[in-house]
């Protein structure tokens, strides 16, 4: 019988066993961030800016040279490294917590600077390393550890939209919103992603995409009604789609 | 080279420059916003890149950004901001990352005072941030030094790949003086080429970090950090003044060490015996010279610009042999040569 070669693995994805929980779309953006390098000849000219929080381990999944930023602090970390290297590829891969949260000053005015880095932005509504407290993007009436009633809107504050307030400043040039929950999300993403990581390449500014992802672990479901919490709850609140691009074909 | 006449602030920023620094990050704050505003127009023009950052904290993430690409980089800041700036400077010491680090002590605690002082020593000397680790830190005490301690700063930030903090005040940033520059270092393209981020061609990837949570990782990687403070010691650098026949060693750094050579030199035409060792490294710290003082019996007093900091570790250098007695000009009150002329009295004639 003839073999036919259905999906090859990334070649920058490294073939380890992986410390995510099953369901859990950290792995899921790993291989398209992977992906789209491999597709844009970039793995050999990228400097990875790693967060704090579960893909802290980045690293080990992603074959690239990377650095460590403190909580918070990647897109600052990713303009020295730009402003070091204009030669080379720079992306942060952020949670909910690091990008939203604690590093709301360096990733808004890292955009509104304009650098010309990517960033790539899981949000799961919830800190997922520390065992499932409060996010900035936590939806309302969702229970966490430190919101075991469910999130309140005038206690709390309402979840943070944070593409479409990237959008809204000077120096950015790309910000989408994606999920990975379903063939068709997924498709989609790539080509956000991709869209995202060229317009670094052609040295047009600050590319954002917002990944809308499931925690299983911390949200205590299943993988499967993860992904259909992910549909009917968040996709409504924080909808898909590209709130800015400056180089047309949205 | 000819001389020039400039101000302690510009004196660091030309220092920089000349010694390769190609990326400059700070945010303003006084006294040392002649640095940024020196560093905006210089950088571009040396091909280099400003960045008036979003804060200190950021600015000193930048730092920690371009260290890990192994270029020749600095921020700069005082007291306050440099209290924002100890969670980057931690991690850069964790992932042994160099990097320049300019502060220009003002009073405090708190919001302090725009004034010159000391109050710094402990955050800069022992670490700063959290985790065992330390800065290497330089202490100039005159714009000439200042110039050459920044050239300095880079050479020991790339030989150990640790951050290297310049510790001046508001009197050395002001202050202005002729200073002789050097000619400009011309950098080796390849420096930090066996550790910097740059893409993993052809090779392993490279991870900066400071995370090891494998059993046995972090205690080795602490023992590593250590075994290097330990190679660091043989950069202790210090200035004795009028020691050999001195009967009171006062021990002072920085713009308090310069003035009370002034104090020095006037005692002694009156007959006392008093002599001066300058710290210029306060970490590694210069406590051999101490020690061997104390050995031959001499008193010590420890003069600072704030209420007891560095007077800890004299003591400790001279444990067992000698005490030192301290005396504190009070931080908000500038100091003067007259000020010290008491209490250096007052210690010499002591039982």
């Amino acid at each position: 019988m003839e073999e036919i070669l259905a999906y090859r693995s990334p070649s920058l994805l490294a073939d380890i066993p992986s410390h995510y929980c099953p369901g859990c779309h950290h792995g899921t953006v790993h291989k398209l961030v992977a992906q789209c390098l491999e597709e844009l000849g970039l793995g050999n000219d990228t400097i990875c800016v790693g967060s704090i929080g579960c893909s802290v381990f980045i690293y080990n999944y992603i074959l690239l040279d990377t650095v460590e930023a403190p909580h918070g602090r990647a897109p600052a970390v990713a303009t020295g490294v730009k402003r070091s290297r204009p030669d080379k590829f720079v992306f942060t891969y952020q949670g909910d917590g690091d990008l939203a949260s604690i590093g709301l000053a360096e990733i808004m005015h890292a955009a509104n600077r304009g650098e010309k880095i990517s960033v790539v932005f899981v949000n799961n509504t919830v800190y997922g390393m520390t065992g499932g407290q409060m996010a900035p993007t936590t939806m309302i009436g969702q229970k966490t550890t430190t919101c075991p009633g469910g999130r309140c809107a005038d206690r709390e504050g309402l979840p943070m939209k944070m593409a479409e307030i990237i959008a809204g400043l000077g120096g950015v040039s790309y910000s989408a919103r994606v999920a990975v929950n379903n063939i068709k999300n997924f498709k989609k993403a790539k080509k956000a992603l991709k869209k995202a990581f060229e317009i670094q390449i052609s040295g047009k500014g600050f590319g954002f995409v917002e990944f809308l992802a499931s925690c299983p672990t911390n949200w205590k479901m299943t993988s499967i009604a993860a992904n259909e919490r992910l549909e009917k709850e968040m996709i409504p609140f924080f909808p898909l789609g590209v709130f800015k691009d400056t180089q047309g074909e949205s | 080279m000819s001389r020039i006449f400039i101000k302690g602030n510009v004196a660091i920023s030309r220092g920089a420059l000349d010694a390769g620094c190609r990326c400059y990050f700070g945010y303003p704050i006084t006294p040392q916003n002649d640095i940024p505003e020196f560093m905006s127009k210089a950088m571009p023009e040396a091909g280099g890149e400003f960045v008036q950052a979003e804060s200190e904290v950021a600015a000193a993430n930048m730092l920690l950004g371009a260290g890990a690409c192994g270029i020749r980089a600095m921020t700069s800041s005082s007291s306050p901001g440099m209290s924002l700036k100890q969670e980057a400077i931690s991690y850069m010491a964790g992932s042994e990352l160099p990097g320049v680090i300019v502060n220009m002590n003002r009073g405090g605690p708190g919001l302090g005072d725009i004034g010159p002082s000391q109050g710094d020593y402990f955050q800069s000397v022992k670490g700063g941030g959290h985790g065992d680790y330390r800065t290497l830190v330089l202490a100039p005490g005159t714009v000439q030094e200042a110039y050459d301690l920044t050239f300095l700063a880079f050479e020991l930030a790339f030989a150990y790949r640790n951050p290297v903090l310049i510790l001046g005040d508001a009197i050395i940033g002001q202050m202005q003086e002729p200073i002789t520059p050097k000619e400009p270092v011309a950098v080796d393209a390849f420096e930090g080429g066996s550790w910097r981020l740059e893409g993993a061609r052809d090779r392993e990837p490279r991870i900066l970090k400071s995370l090891y949570l494998t059993d046995g990782a972090l205690a080795g990687h602490n023992l590593r950090l250590q075994e290097k403070y330990a190679r660091a010691r043989k950069e202790c650098r210090y200035e004795e003044f009028m020691t050999d026949d001195a009967e009171l060693i006062i021990v002072a750094y920085g713009s308090i060490g310069r003035i009370v050579k002034s104090t020095i030199r006037k005692l002694r035409k009156e007959g006392l015996k008093a002599g001066l060792v300058r710290p210029i490294t306060l970490y590694p710290f210069p406590s051999e010279i101490l020690k061997s003082l104390a050995g031959k019996g001499r008193k010590f007093l420890t003069i600072e610009h704030n209420m007891g900091q560095m007077v800890e570790d004299v003591r400790l250098s001279i444990c067992g042999l000698a005490e030192s007695g301290f005396y504190a000009q009070l931080p908000g009150n500038l100091p003067t040569p007259n000020d010290f002329e008491q209490p250096i009295i007052d210690a010499l004639t002591e039982r």
